[in-house]
């Protein structure tokens, strides 16, 4: 079963008219969000993207922008309480967040 | 070699430098490490520890080049994280294999979340492959990089400043063998990250204990509002805080647990939904007051939708700006639900008659 977040929009952008597809959004994409549709990627599955970024950073060509950042409750209020962006810690001492990969 | 010797040089090794290379010559074949792919039982118990919330943040290996099996010029080279469960993860996965394994120095953190910090990334990848000298150890000039690095690597820009090519491998660490064996060809399956029930019921242990310290706070309010009222202290405090408790398992465990079925995707109304059923079932053994019942009913289902929220973190597919939707919409008026259930289970304690 696929698990999707809530449903609108989501932080990235495509633009067809600068892809070469080369596939390497499709192959970066750990939720199937791109797909080759004659020659070109197009996206097939917005809901399912979590805005890792991993597409945008991989195209050799700009075609994609991703805004991306941490899908963690606890960064945002963290995040909000500071005024600061979302942080989770995750990187330094103590952590709230972030599954075992 | 025995394993728990490998074990303490990889730990004691230096942590800031190429652990492999240091003091070699500009020609001369660098150093690095032997690992083999046996987990010894001290493996096995750190990595119930880290699972558990213990030592979770200090959980590493010295960056640098390793060699499994008996890897020569053309063999694979492997690239990882320094959190020591990615580690070990990967080289049992690959059993068998003669390989290279070059570790990037991610502060202990796991791919996915250092490639979303970038310290498993571009320029620490650019600056691993010089330090270790990876020119002189492989003809090949291809790395076998976890797809989930692929959101702080740019594969372009590293083969520009290096000549290597990244080559993106599976998800998991387990494919990895059958990727090679394929002549490095993925499915749509290797591609896409799970979060099946083994992979939410593993993420349980820390959800809870990051919430104990709430807990034992409560129970300690609890506690005090009990003596004030100078009553069978204990059996009194142990009853009046079911429900919290009752709130914590439903967010932390019920929630994680019954994921895919709980109703909606928005995961704070899930948290409402499974706190909801959490109190109807105690209400039926409840021997509270129909005060006390109001304060419950405000308290348990606000606390497990909380920690319902904070489960997003650990979840494989909430987005930033949909995490943000949530709490905006949400949090506030579950925090209010909350205090002012509280409010009336203090006044419903202290009200009560002997």
């Amino acid at each position: 079963m696929k698990l999707k977040h809530i449903s609108g929009e989501r932080n990235l952008r495509f633009e067809s008219d600068k892809c070469k597809g080369c596939q390497m959004c499709v192959n970066v994409c750990p939720h199937g969000v791109f797909e080759i549709v004659g020659g070109k990627a197009g996206i097939v599955d917005l809901e399912a993207c979590m805005e890792c970024g991993a597409c945008a950073k991989n195209c050799p060509f700009g075609a994609i922008s991703v805004k991306s950042g941490v899908g963690c409750a606890y960064a945002i209020i963290n995040g909000m309480l500071k005024g600061t962006a979302p942080n989770c810690g995750c990187s330094d001492s103590s952590s709230g967040c972030c599954g075992e990969k | 070699m025995q394993n728990s010797s490998l074990t303490a040089d990889i730990e004691s090794a230096d942590k800031n430098a190429c652990a492999c290379c240091g003091g070699a010559k500009i020609h001369e074949f660098p150093q690095y490490l032997a690992i083999d792919s046996k987990l010894s039982l001290a493996d096995y118990i750190g990595a119930f520890k880290v699972r558990m919330g213990m030592g979770r943040s200090d959980y590493s290996v010295a960056p640098g080049l390793y060699s499994l099996g008996n890897p020569g010029r053309d063999s694979v080279v492997i690239v990882s994280s320094n959190y020591k469960l990615t580690f070990d993860s990967l080289r049992s996965a690959i059993e068998g294999l003669d390989a290279w394994i070059l570790i990037l120095d991610t502060r202990g953190v796991n791919v996915w979340c250092a490639a979303g910090k970038g310290t498993f990334g571009t320029e620490e990848l650019i600056r691993k492959i010089n330090d270790c000298k990876l020119s002189l150890v492989v003809d090949h000039f291809k790395l076998i990089l976890p797809q989930l690095g692929a959101s702080g690597v740019a594969a372009h820009e590293v083969e520009k400043a290096t000549g290597f090519k990244v080559i993106y491998g599976p998800v998991y660490a387990s494919d990895i063998k059958s990727f090679i064996a394929s002549g490095y060809k993925k499915d749509a399956k290797m591609r896409a990250v799970e979060f099946g029930l083994i992979e939410r019921i593993k993420v349980i242990g820390v959800e809870f204990v990051l919430a104990i310290p709430y807990l034992i706070y409560i129970f300690a309010a609890i506690f005090i509002l009990n003596m004030l009222k100078g009553r069978g202290v204990i059996a009194k405090t142990l009853s009046d805080f079911r429900p919290f408790l009752i709130a914590s398992l439903s967010g932390t465990c019920a929630v994680p647990v019954l994921l895919p079925w709980l109703p909606t995707r928005s995961f704070a109304i899930k948290g409402l939904f499974a706190g909801a059923i959490s109190f109807l079932a105690g209400a039926l053994f409840s021997k509270k007051s129909a005060v006390g019942r109001l304060a419950e009913a405000l308290i348990i289902p606000s606390i497990s939708s909380m920690l319902a929220l904070n489960f997003t973190g650990a979840t494989t597919y909430t987005a930033e700006s949909t995490t943000i939707r949530e709490v905006k919409a949400f949090f506030k008026p579950l925090l209010i639900s909350a205090i002012a259930g509280a409010f009336i289970y203090v006044f419903d304690i202290l009200s009560e008659k002997r």
